[in-house]
């Protein structure tokens, strides 16, 4: 198993964790993904890319670093990205009873350990 | 009239001599209707002329209602019946702060304290205050009077408030239009700049962004947005569907927190917005 393999595999597991993606911040563009039926890869890319690009700049005006994890919620569920090395993001699509808290601990670890 | 609103002045006019003016005052209050909350609590203290939660109440409305010396009055009124009152403690604290009488405010953050020991944002607030008067925590070495600072912890409108300059971006609220204009609150960057109308600019794409993943996303309506950063946690929460509100902390404060304190900033700035609306 890839290292990029391992890492969806530790985010899928998570209770709630409808699928997991890693993505390109650059091109949003998938580079490995482990997705439930239903939930569309390409898209979750782009969008998460486009989104933590426009948060990156606003914590960028804001005389912060980059964002080292994003959460988006809405009343149906949650999109969760962290941010890595050589511009990879890891994306976890997420429902709304999920438990997020394991969710964001096991991507912060997972994203650490890709090269 | 929110349903809330409706069902309390419902009771409140079945039973008059009931407690319920106590939540349709702050209801009104929170809802930035504040005559009418004030005749409402002004109607309770005559009814509950020794009812410390009633003088409480008042404080804050004539609080919201920037009435500063009638405010003090009501929460002196209040503990007077009754002095482990500690919303009036922390009332009274953020008036002589504003006045730049520091010990006055300490003395009664301390009271509150001891009070409550388990309530966090007393300490937080004593140690605001603390940090406020430290001989380098202002860039320009200005008072206590001087010094812009936040409410130590009293629940009044924070869309007002002005971050502490401690070194780095301790806290910031800002409230955001669609169009990326800054409505209200202040934003610093670690170095003390005025970061404000830069970050607005860019929220107005964050908005729009946040909008167009959840519903293709179907995550729903988008509620909040936490980011985590090395310098500070940023929480957006959306007040109406044309505003944004930034909320910034330090790093430190576990962000489920950051959350809730995002929520109430909103509940202040929809009532904010309905008064200047």
């Amino acid at each position: 198993m890839s290292e990029a393999e391992a890492a969806l595999e530790q985010v899928t597991q998570v209770p709630g964790v409808r699928g997991s993606l890693l993505i390109s911040g650059g091109d949003g563009l998938v580079v490995a993904e482990r997705l439930m039926d239903g939930v569309d890869g390409r898209a979750v890319a782009a969008l998460a890319a486009s989104l933590v690009q426009r948060l990156d700049r606003a914590t960028n005006r804001a005389g912060m670093r980059a964002p080292t994890f994003v959460h988006l919620r809405g009343n149906s569920g949650s999109v969760l990205a962290a941010p890595g090395r050589s511009d990879l993001i890891l994306v976890a699509v997420a429902a709304a009873e999920a438990n997020l808290g394991l969710a964001r601990v096991q991507m912060l670890d997972a994203v650490g350990r890709l090269a | 009239m929110t349903e809330d609103i409706k069902t309390l002045t419902t009771r409140l006019a079945e039973e008059p001599s009931s407690l319920a003016f106590l939540d349709l005052g702050e209801a009104l209050r929170r809802r930035g209707q504040l005559e009418a909350a004030y005749k409402v609590a002004r109607g309770g203290i005559s009814r509950y002329p020794s009812l410390a939660e009633a003088h409480d109440l008042l404080g804050r409305i004539l609080g919201d209602q920037g009435d500063l010396a009638g405010a003090f009055d009501a929460w002196a009124e209040a503990l007077r019946f009754d002095p482990m009152r500690i919303g009036a403690l922390k009332g009274i604290a953020f008036l002589y702060f504003k006045a730049g009488d520091v010990p006055a405010a300490l003395e009664h953050l301390r009271r509150a304290a001891e009070i409550d020991p388990d309530d966090p944002t007393i300490g937080q607030a004593i140690e605001r205050v603390r940090r406020a008067v430290a001989p380098d925590s202002s860039p320009g070495g200005g008072s206590v009077s001087e010094a812009p600072a936040e409410a130590p912890a009293v629940d009044l409108p924070k869309a007002h408030s002005v971050p502490v300059q401690n070194g780095q971006v301790e806290q910031g609220v800002m409230l955001v239009d669609s169009k990326g204009l800054r409505l209200n609150g202040t934003l610093l960057s670690p170095t003390h700049d005025d970061v404000g109308d830069r970050v607005a600019a860019e929220l107005a794409g964050v908005s729009r962004e946040a909008t167009r993943t959840s519903r293709l996303l179907g995550l729903g309506t988008w509620e909040a947005i936490a980011v985590e950063s090395p310098e500070g946690n940023l929480y957006l929460v959306a007040p109406t569907p044309d505003t944004m509100l930034l909320t910034v902390r330090d790093s430190s404060l576990p962000m489920a927190r950051l959350g809730l304190i995002a929520e109430r900033a909103a509940r202040h700035a929809r009532a904010w917005l309905e008064s200047h609306g």
